[in-house]
């Protein structure tokens, strides 16, 4: 096994602002996580990270994650000594310790979770992560685009309740079972996912995710040291594209079945003026459209910047008048097989449209 | 009704009588060190002028940065002990994470966590730990510090455990300096909870700061109330902002633009602040500011206050002017502009130097500029008009052709003509526009909830009869309470049909009798 890097302390105001991009909207703040995890690095601690494929194949990965609605978290604070608790609780079921333990969702606040437990338990994390971005369940991820079992996955909350499913029929049912816990939970739960072989990860994970967080990170950091444009560093760092440059004139939201519905339409500014384009969103930013025709959907990576800062703005942030650039970011590869699609397409969130992508077929190319 | 709005900016202190809708005088002078002098003098100013008569006076509205200034300067503040109950929630960042170091130096007396707090479902997280408040107001009061702010999780939702700690911490030190994070407002632990801290720092200056403004009233022969501007363009009462100074904080623009749209009587529009070294712009929406996203930092911490959107760039009337090239700005005179820049007598170039030489406006002495290539001041102009229109197109809500108020002493450097822009309309007084802001303010409610199986009309309805009820506390004349903001957000990954909810309302002061 090849030996890991340690991600700086420079790196994680990086990694934070890179997630909070790569969450297309949704995901949560990584704020909160940030602070928590720089409290840890303060006392000493540092995390390695190691990439995907040095790992054995029989390497034993823990799946880190915290659950809940974003407006809790604005009261409900990050803390290490609750993210470790389903970890432990995983190893104890197993009867063995994690090798190594990796983000389920690398945009938004979980990108942070896998941090704080292997920063406290002493763990390296994995350079990879199970969506490339941020999605609301765990239907959405590669894991389950690759069949693998859901289960067992470990709930915890604040109090001395734990919750450990040991099996469900599938990943639908897996997340149905995790939202009702979560509800009684105080909508916030610490979840470790069903544990991952070297192999599975080697195999179905999404590679280089961390890294790709830090590197649009440190892209925004550096532009705005230096008074440069941090959007056009964004698309510099990345294989990215600017789709349109404007402001919010609207924003429609409802919430159904638990989860953030709605569309903002913007008015373009500079070289889009004259046009509109409109996002919708669920959660995270599903479908772009410019002037009424599909431009993008999910699986893509559809981020809305901040035109002038570049951080990135939340579905739940969205205001009237804001200065927004909308970048479009390639889909992980896994994502673009017939049954990746059928996981992170648009007829995956009840839409009736088919993929569609600014990025050339070949760019994309499909996995066997 | 008669009243007087003074204006405290960094610059200067204006002051101004407002009769109704009518303005009887204004005077604008320089801001002292101490704060009271400038306003003792510009009281003098306008109360000398034909037309004022000092018992007719109903109120005094002052809008003030001193508060901010205290914080940015780290100057003023008092040492603040944190109470967070949150236990077992919320522990691993503790109060004054995040902040700058030398300002907690200055503010922070240390930081107790307690058990207690809610879900967002009101569900406690777990039973308040009376037991432990007592042992930390012990200490608290044995440490000999003199300021505290209680924050807990949820407070805005159930202010209960706040409440008991608050009551706790009098029975054993009755003086404390005390803030409830939830009297502040808006969901966001640590920002409400930064919020707390700092308004207890500020609380003894806040004191002597008001009860100064008070003196130089009364020694001015006005007996009418003291108020405060708020940074959303409503007033509190002297004693209110005693004990809330936080917010006054950035109540300059909103002053600004407010003022614009009463002397304007357009209440959507862009307004134009050209002052000596920036242009501010920001856009009036019923009659009152356009707001920025949640998160704003004062003096490098983390808050969630209200603050109107506004976005400023390097262009004033002191703006220095490269003379090869008629590059504009971001460096300016400033105050010395009437001193340095050409038309003056000094040997600056400045913005006013090329507006002077292109006839926009008439200061100074002109010959001072008649040097000057034509074709510089011609593309000079047009790249500070270029700015002026750039600004205002990036503020702008919507397409539709909308009015541009003009205010500020660099109004002449605005456009005539700007594209989306129906007219670029001046008006008198537009120089003290913010002391007239002060003078119109109004009384404020403002309910910030989470409703969970109601019907959206339902929640936004008690919303509403909450806020008109706490405008009426605060000294509002119920009858000419309307709302001027109202928002939902529906909230993810919850069970039921959970909103939250904001709603604002505003009324005028109530007759001198009731003040």
């Amino acid at each position: 096994m090849r030996a890991p890097r340690t991600v700086t302390l420079e790196e994680l105001d990086f990694l934070g602002t890179g997630a909070w991009i790569l969450g297309t909207g949704g995901g949560g703040d990584p704020y909160h996580g940030l602070l928590a995890l720089k409290a840890l690095y303060d006392e000493g601690a540092r995390v390695p990270l190691i990439r995907a494929a040095d790992l054995d194949d029989g390497a034993m990965i823990g799946v880190v994650s915290q659950m809940g609605a974003p407006v809790v978290n604005l009261e409900r604070t990050a803390d290490p000594a609750m993210t470790i608790k389903p970890v432990r609780m995983m190893e104890a079921h197993v009867g063995r310790r994690f090798d190594a333990l990796m983000p389920s969702e690398i945009g938004g606040g979980n990108a942070l979770q896998p941090f704080l437990a292997a920063a406290k338990l002493g763990y390296p994390v994995v350079d990879a992560d199970t969506m490339g971005r941020a999605f609301p369940s765990v239907f959405h991820t590669s894991f389950a685009v690759g069949d693998l079992t859901p289960h067992p996955y470990a709930l915890a909350d604040i109090r001395d309740n734990e919750v450990m499913v040991t099996r469900c029929a599938d990943w639908l049912w897996s997340e149905q079972i995790a939202r009702k816990i979560l509800v009684e939970f105080g909508s916030r739960a610490f979840s470790c996912k069903a544990p991952r072989t070297g192999r599975e990860v080697k195999d179905w994970g999404i590679h280089g995710t961390v890294t790709q967080a830090i590197g649009l990170g440190r892209a925004v950091h550096l532009a705005r040291r230096g008074h440069a444009d941090p959007v056009a560093a964004v698309l510099a760092s990345e294989r990215g594209r600017a789709l349109f440059r404007g402001k919010i004139a609207d924003v429609a939201r409802r919430a159904t079945e638990g989860h953030l519905r709605g569309v903002a339409d913007c008015e373009g500014l500079d070289a889009d003026r004259g046009h509109r384009y409109r996002l919708e969103f669920q959660n995270e930013f599903l479908v772009g459209r410019r002037d009424g025709a599909v431009e993008v959907t999910t699986p893509d990576l559809i981020c809305v910047l901040d035109s002038v800062s570049g951080e990135a703005v939340g579905t739940e942030r969205l205001r009237y008048g804001q200065r927004i650039t909308v970048v479009a970011l390639p889909a992980p590869a896994l994502f673009l097989t017939a049954k990746g699609l059928a996981h992170t397409a648009p007829r995956a969130f009840g839409l009736d449209l088919d993929f569609v992508s600014p990025f050339a077929p070949a760019a994309a190319e499909a996995r066997p | 009704m008669t009243k007087i709005g003074i204006d405290v900016g960094g610059t200067n202190t204006d002051a101004l009588v407002l009769d109704g809708a009518a303005v009887v005088a204004a005077a604008k002078t320089a801001t002292t060190a101490d704060v009271t002098g400038g306003i003792a003098k510009a009281l003098r100013l306008v109360l000398a002028q034909p037309g004022v008569e000092r018992g007719a006076i109903e109120a005094v509205i002052i809008g003030t940065t001193h508060f901010t200034n205290a914080v940015i300067a780290r100057q003023g503040l008092r040492p603040v002990a944190a109470v967070r109950i949150c236990l077992p929630a919320s522990a691993a960042i503790p109060p004054f994470a995040d902040w700058p170091g030398d300002l907690r130096a200055v503010a922070g007396a240390g930081h107790h966590l307690l058990a207690g707090g809610h879900e967002y479902d009101g569900r406690p997280i777990a039973a308040f730990d009376a037991h432990g408040m007592h042992r930390v107001a012990r200490e608290i009061a044995a440490a000999g510090v003199e300021a505290v702010a209680i924050s807990a999780v949820f407070s805005p939702l159930d202010p209960r455990c706040e409440e008991a700690a608050g009551a706790i911490l009098r029975e054993h030190a009755p003086g404390l300096d005390v803030t409830l994070s939830h009297r502040l407002g808006r969901l966001g632990l640590m920002e409400r909870e930064n919020v707390a801290i700092l308004n207890s720092s500020l609380m003894a200056l806040a004191r002597r700061t008001t009860r100064a403004f008070v003196a130089a009233l009364r020694d001015s022969g006005i007996a009418a109330p003291l108020y405060l501007t708020q940074n959303d363009g409503t007033i509190m009462s002297e004693t209110y902002a005693a004990g809330f100074p936080v917010y006054s904080f950035a109540s300059g623009p909103t002053n600004s633009m407010r003022g614009a749209a009463f002397l304007s009587r357009i209440a959507d529009a862009i307004v134009v602040d050209v002052g000596g070294t920036t242009t501010d712009v920001g856009c009036l929406r019923r009659g009152f500011p356009h707001e920025a996203n949640n998160i704003v930092h004062v003096g490098g911490v983390r808050t969630n206050f209200r603050m109107p959107d506004v976005l400023s760039i390097g262009l004033g009337g002191g703006s220095i002017v490269d003379a090869a090239t008629g590059a504009v700005g971001p460096r300016s005179v400033g105050f010395e502009l009437t001193r340095r820049a050409r038309v003056f007598g000094g040997d600056v170039l400045t913005a006013t130097d090329v507006a002077v030489a292109a006839g926009l406006v008439e200061l100074g002495d002109r010959s001072r500029v008649a040097d000057l290539d034509s074709g510089l001041v011609r593309a000079t102009v047009a790249a500070m008009h270029a700015m002026v229109a750039d600004a205002v197109d990036r503020m702008k809500l919507d397409a539709a052709p909308t009015p541009l108020i003009a205010v500020g002493g660099g109004a002449f450097l605005i456009p005539p003509s700007i594209p989306g822009i129906s007219e670029v309309i001046t008006v008198p007084h537009g120089a003290v526009a913010n002391a007239v802001g002060a003078a119109i303010a109004q009384v404020s409610g403002e309910v910030d909830r989470i409703f969970r199986g109601l019907p959206r009309e339902e929640a936004i309805a008690r919303a509403r009869a909450e806020a008109v009820e706490q405008a009426i506390r605060s000294g509002a004349e119920p009858a000419s309470i309307t709302v001027v903001d109202v928002e939902d957000l529906p909230l993810a990954y919850l069970a039921g049909n959970t909103l939250r909810t904001r709603v604002r309302v505003v009324g005028d002061i109530a007759g001198a009798a009731g003040a």
